[in-house]
């Protein structure tokens, strides 16, 4: 393997950093990630979450695969757990991932277009 | 599914489900050959011989335990459809290995994509399985395998995303070489 030098640094900045305990402690989001939401474009959007995380620095946010929920026509579907609040969004793409990390994960205000009750009641 | 590597993204989650806790994934390009092959091979909890049987069926799936779907049946007709062959064998409490041959100049051929991506993705999950890769092109070799990743962090999570984007490029970097070694 290459560049193991790069992670052995990357390593050596994480255990220097002092953990910084904020309100997204222990937040999860959850990408659906069966053969109908990657068919439906998941790996993008799970990819997408990785790098908005990696540039805001935001490590307390875990990212997660899972399977599949039953709603496959309205895959990609992500879900955002902070704590005993569960936010389900669906037909996430790139962008609206883009505008959960934004809104929802830094700003903390739901991104209310892409709720799951917009399409499912 | 446009890109081979979305398929792996896809059988890689059976192997998850059957509690693999490790998964090898091996990619072999023979140019002089015409080949392109794909083989999965889990350590998770296996098939009885009349499930194997009947997972490339579509319209088997194991609902209450959501083990198999579409997935596999979908990874056969892309295999088939290049005029290659797929081979799934599987052994109780002995793991599952997933084998699809592909014709390397087929026009319907899917590239195999963005499989950076899709060993992130595999990398980050719940389990903590580990991911083996190796990517053979003609006499080039490029192996990635988080077990050793894991040595070298001496504890640090992959959820640090400084390490998954270190991750994904190793292994963008590394495919790239060995593609590029061969043509100069």
């Amino acid at each position: 393997m290459k560049s193991l030098d790069d992670l052995k640094k990357i390593r050596d900045a994480a255990q220097k950093k002092v953990s910084m305990r904020g309100k997204n402690d222990g937040t999860r989001i959850l990408v659906g990630m069966a053969t109908c939401g990657i068919s439906a474009g998941a790996r993008p959007v799970m990819n997408k979450f990785v790098e908005e995380l990696s540039n805001r620095s935001l490590d307390s946010v875990t990212v997660t695969p899972v399977g599949c929920i039953g709603e496959c026509a309205i895959e990609p579907i992500v879900e955002v757990l902070e704590g005993e609040k569960r936010t389900t969004y669906c037909r996430v793409d790139v962008r609206v991932a883009e505008r959960i990390v934004k809104e929802h994960i830094v700003g903390g205000k739901v991104v209310q277009d892409y709720v799951i009750g917009k399409f499912r009641i | 599914m446009n890109e081979l590597s979305l398929h792996i993204l896809d059988i890689c989650q059976n192997s998850i489900k059957a509690n693999s806790t490790l998964i090898e994934i091996i990619v072999n390009e023979a140019i002089k050959n015409n080949l392109f092959e794909i083989i999965i091979k889990d350590n998770g909890s296996g098939m009885n011989k009349k499930t194997l049987s009947e997972v490339a069926d579509p319209f088997f799936t194991t609902r209450t335990t959501r083990k198999i779907g579409m997935g596999v049946s979908l990874f056969k007709m892309a295999a088939e459809m290049t005029e290659g062959s797929f081979d799934i064998q599987s052994q109780i409490n002995k793991g599952t290995t997933v084998k699809a041959v592909f014709k390397h100049n087929h026009i319907d051929r899917a590239p195999l994509g963005i499989i950076e991506e899709t060993i992130s993705i595999l990398v980050l999950n719940e389990a903590n399985i580990d991911i083996y890769y190796e990517h053979n092109f003609n006499n080039q070799k490029f192996i990635f395998d988080t077990r050793e990743v894991k040595k070298v962090l001496d504890g640090i999570s992959f959820t640090n995303y400084d390490v998954i984007m270190w991750i994904k490029n190793n292994i963008k970097e590394g495919i790239f070489d060995i593609h590029k070694e061969e043509t100069q």
